[in-house]
């Protein structure tokens, strides 16, 4: 029998707002455990949650990048339960009426293009941080994380493979960061994703018993995990044997997953309209700004890249990753108009170079100007392609113009017709054994005497010409 | 002639003002009538005396640099539910027996704006919940008018204290009759204001959508004095409410004339105590001789509003009393197993029994299964209420009906029968529900002379309305100026 998986991803993005959700604490990472709280933060007797309201507006430009219904009334819920990392003893989320419901996400696989549906997205506020003392049975509790504000983007179970889910939150990751509201960090946890996983014969519309999958912080763990959480409960249901409802965690050095003991997570979190915060009200007129305010998201970008620059669309998908990058790119098209070049050289040169330096474009040393310039040199004859990756390097490691680094070291290329002329005889001249050979059929050889040709003009000639002298010069003899 | 403890507010403000006394000889005055009377009564859980000195003495200094506002120089006490930075605040639990806010609540920021003297903070029922200050980790506070008997509560240390001349006015809260009833157990004056119209921010919550912070005083002039301090809009309280509040001095003297009070037939049906509807009578009397008419009307589902406040209150305080744990501040158990045995053991010995009894009420009533039938009905109960006194309004300017059914009772009366004691709250409970202010005057006592309380409720935001019936009645009657023999 062939099964099918059924998978639905919730995920949590902290929001980069200046301030936390409820209270005027600051949202900087990495400062001394408890020094970005206040009494409000740290749940003191008697403290009260006032909204964000930066965070509400980020949550609707959310929503409405992701097509989702505003509801015009919302309002926060309390979910209540005992933890050290959460000082109320219960976590101001929405339940009822969250802020928006009802959208979709659109996704390209290699099976092709897919709508995801989205059940909702709503606004809440993160925990704290345990740290445990490994040597002594002692923990400790770090609540500058507390109150910070997050979305919850809960999918329908529309996810049919470890494939899709991976496309899905690359693309929710990529709208967020175009938005500017979350830097989508996964290994720092501000991009977050827990799935639920269940398997059913194909064809078969009912679902199967879902298992909870957390603890992957990685695209690629996520895609493990996946895995491997489908090929065991359809090893599992070929055996006979039956799926338990529980949550299980993903373990990156194995590549496994492992039930969580699941009676101390059985909750009852006694959800109730927070008694403390209004029921919130989203004015029309703010969403119709908000919705004005939107960028251009990855997906439109990306369908125009193809169409208006004529480059693929794995190209394109590359390209639009990241706001910055498609930006940059445009930039340079904007000023040397050969998209596909520009394209070639971003994806190849410069982001090899970005990788290996851990350099984001935005702080990319080569300014869209400077690249433009060394293509448009490229372009002209005026040096070969293998110098210009070797000035582009130069470019890379000391901000320097390409025309300032070519006379620099005299990497001007030699396009003078006689002077190539000259060089082309001399090369045919000293090796007239090849020349022989080349002219009994191995035609193989006038990469060799190409070869020869850059060797005396270390690298400068420009080698459409030497190709057409060459063959000129050989015709002759 | 009197000494300077009996005195109003008002008048010693006016006093203060014509120099014919200091904050310090008030203070110490005060401080004095505490030092005489205090074992008696326990109307306080911490006096602070050298610090009120202190504050007495800056509030003089402020009044001669002719700094000074209404109030400055007056003493005051805080119902210990109110934050006051570095002062102790235990919401008469041992839960909390040991915790100094870091920060000032709302009210008291306003109190220390105005140069207010603060004494110190009253005792109340364990996290305000109960009708007699008796479930205080503290002990119970007494009532000056017969030490046998409760103040009422959950406010009865506010209220006991300027009965007995502990305190000149005080602070109280308000969730289902928790100002209005000590109040008037007591034969003092006590004003629950509209929900959202003093900051609750600082106010430890009891439960958050019908707590509310009120003055208790001797007479109408002296809740006006407060109201002008402590109403306001608060932006650290999401549910305070802007909007401009009037001069509430300004309705003492105006005449009641043609007013319309509203009789409601289900509070009236229900009482049977010989006193209490002998006074309600007197005071129909009164307003009837000022020029006030009165109409008949009813609260069609005003007979719920008890049992749906006993879903709502719980299951709020149930979350809002989550966080004492044990583990960042307060008490915590000695001996655990790990940090659940921490958490269960710290709670189980931290709290008594009555806010136990409603945690677990209120537990049970959110539960998933359990919460479309209790907790969403109740809310609903609530909107009918409200809409019921919506109706009302349109008829009358006011409502008058009683504030508890009976008299103040024995202390231990009603311990061990949580019913009888929760329908103490009967008459103030449906006010809470529907957010609109009450208030407590004294409106004669029983023939065992302990004092009786009439009530006068109006519509959101008319709490002037409320003022100006009380200053009338007050100008006519001198209940209010009785004092208990001590
Ligand atoms: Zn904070």
């Amino acid at each position: 029998m062939d099964y099918e998986a059924v998978i639905g991803l919730e995920i949590h993005a902290q929001l980069l707002t200046d301030s936390k959700a409820f209270c005027s604490c600051t949202t900087r990472f990495g400062a001394e455990p408890n020094s970005n709280t206040c009494p409000i933060c740290l749940g003191m007797p008697g403290v009260l949650p006032v909204l964000n309201r930066k965070a509400l507006e980020f949550t609707v430009k959310m929503a409405l990048a992701c097509n989702c219904r505003i509801n015009e009334f919302n309002r926060f819920a309390r979910k209540n339960y005992y933890y050290p990392d959460l000082p109320k003893n219960y976590q101001i989320s929405q339940y009822e009426l969250p802020i928006s419901e009802n959208g979709f996400v659109e996704i390209e696989t290699s099976q092709g293009k897919r709508r995801i549906g989205l059940t909702r997205i709503h606004m809440e506020e993160d925990a704290g941080k345990l740290i445990h003392d490994e040597t002594k049975p002692v923990s400790y509790v770090d609540l500058n994380r507390t109150g910070v504000p997050l979305i919850e983007i809960v999918s329908e179970p529309d996810i049919r493979s470890p494939e899709e889910a991976g496309a899905f939150l690359r693309e929710l990751r990529a709208v967020l960061v175009y938005l500017g509201i979350c830097d989508g960090n996964m290994e720092e946890g501000s991009f977050r994703c827990d799935a639920n996983v269940s398997v059913r014969p194909k064809g078969e519309q009912a679902l199967g018993i879902k298992t909870e999958l957390k603890n992957m912080n990685s695209f690629r763990f996520v895609e493990r995990g996946l895995q491997f959480e489908i090929d065991r409960q359809i090893e599992l249901l070929k055996a006979g044997e039956r799926i338990v409802q529980e949550t299980r965690l993903f373990d990156s050095a194995t590549g496994t997953t492992a039930s969580m003991r699941s009676k101390e997570y059985a909750h009852d979190y006694r959800y109730f309209p927070d008694p403390d915060l209004l029921p919130i009200r989203v004015e029309p007129a703010l969403v119709e700004r908000l919705r004005s305010e939107l960028p251009e998201l990855p997906t439109e970008k990306k369908l125009r890249f193809v169409n208006e620059f004529g480059i693929p669309a794995y190209d394109a998908g590359v390209l639009t990753a990241s706001r910055e990058l498609a930006l940059y790119f445009e930039e340079t098209v904007k000023l040397f108009p050969k998209p596909k070049m520009v394209s070639n050289w971003i994806m190849t040169e410069l982001m090899r170079r970005l990788k290996g330096e851990e350099h984001g474009i935005d702080s990319c040393p080569i300014s869209a100007e400077q690249l433009a310039a060394l293509l448009r040199l490229v372009d002209e004859g005026s040096i070969s392609g293998k110098i210009a990756k070797t000035v582009f390097d130069e470019m890379f490691d000391t901000g320097k113009d390409s025309s300032a680094i070519i006379e620099e070291k005299g990497l001007v290329q030699i396009s003078d017709q006689g002077e190539l002329v000259e060089i082309a005889r001399k090369v045919l001249e000293d090796n007239p054994s090849e020349v022989e050979k080349y002219l009994e059929g191995k035609t193989k050889l006038m990469g060799f005497f190409v070869g020869q040709v850059m060797k005396v003009t270390q690298g400068k000639a420009n080698p459409a010409m030497v190709n057409q002298i060459l063959m000129e010069e050989l015709k002759k003899r | 002639m009197l000494a300077l403890y009996e005195y109003t507010a008002g008048r010693l403000a006016e006093m203060l003002r014509t120099k014919e006394t200091s904050s310090v000889e008030i203070t110490r005055s005060v401080l004095e009538r505490i030092d005489a009377v205090e074992e008696k009564l326990r109307c306080y859980v911490t006096v602070s005396p050298e610090e009120a000195v202190k504050m007495a003495e800056e509030a003089d200094r402020r009044l001669a640099a002719g700094d000074g506002k209404p109030l400055t120089g007056i003493p005051i006490a805080i119902k210990d539910n109110m934050c006051w930075k570095g002062h102790r605040t235990t919401c008469a639990s041992k839960i909390l027996h040991n915790f100094h806010p870091p920060y000032d609540s709302t009210v008291v920021r306003l109190l220390k704006e105005e140069g207010i003297v603060i004494l110190g903070s009253a005792n109340m029922d364990e996290f305000a919940m109960g009708s007699s200050t008796e479930t205080s980790h503290w002990g119970p506070t007494r009532n000056p008018w017969n030490v046998e008997m409760i103040p009422g509560g959950s406010s009865g240390g506010s209220a006991a204290a300027v009965a007995a001349g502990e305190a000149v006015v005080t602070l109280g809260s308000d969730t289902g009759g928790s100002i209005r009833l000590p109040a008037a157990f007591c034969g003092v004056s006590g004003m629950k204001p509209t929900y959202g119209a003093v900051s609750r921010y600082g106010l430890v919550a009891y439960a958050s959508s019908l707590d509310q912070i009120g003055p208790i005083a001797r007479d109408a002039r002296d809740i006006a004095l407060l109201l002008n301090i402590i109403c306001g809009h608060d932006p650290k309280d999401s549910t305070s409410v802007p909007r401009d509040y009037p001069n509430f001095s300004n309705s003492l003297d105006k005449p009641v004339k043609g007013m319309k009070i509203g009789l409601p037939r289900e509070f009236f049906d229900k009482l049977e105590d010989p006193d209490v509807n002998r006074v309600m009578k007197d005071a129909r009397q009164i307003y009837r001789s000022l020029g006030v008419s009165f109409v008949d009307l009813s609260l069609p589902h005003l007979d719920y509003a008890l049992a749906a406040y006993y879903i709502i209150a719980p299951s709020e305080a149930s979350s809002n009393l989550a966080r004492y744990d044990g583990v960042k501040y307060g008490f915590r158990a000695e001996n655990f197993d790990g940090m659940i045995d921490m958490y269960c053991r710290s709670r189980a010995e931290g709290f008594g029994a009555e806010v136990k009894r409603r945690i677990m009420l209120g537990t049970y009533a959110l539960s998933s299964g359990y919460y479309d039938a209790y907790y969403l009905k109740a809310a609903k109960i609530r909107t009918l209420i409200t809409n019921d006194f919506r109706k009302a309004f349109e008829e009358c300017d006011a409502i008058l009906c009683p504030t508890a059914p009976s008299p103040p009772f024995r202390i231990g009366e009603k311990m061990d029968d949580p019913i009888q004691m929760y329908l103490t709250d009967v008459f103030t409970i449906p006010v809470n529900m529907a957010g609109l202010p009450g208030m407590a005057i004294p409106g004669g006592f029983s023939s065992d002379g302990l004092p009786i309380g009439i009530q006068l409720v109006a519509s959101h935001f008319e709490e002037a309305r409320l003022v100006q019936l009380s200053s009338a009645f007050q100008k006519e009657t001198d209940h209010h100026l009785k004092r208990p023999s001590l």
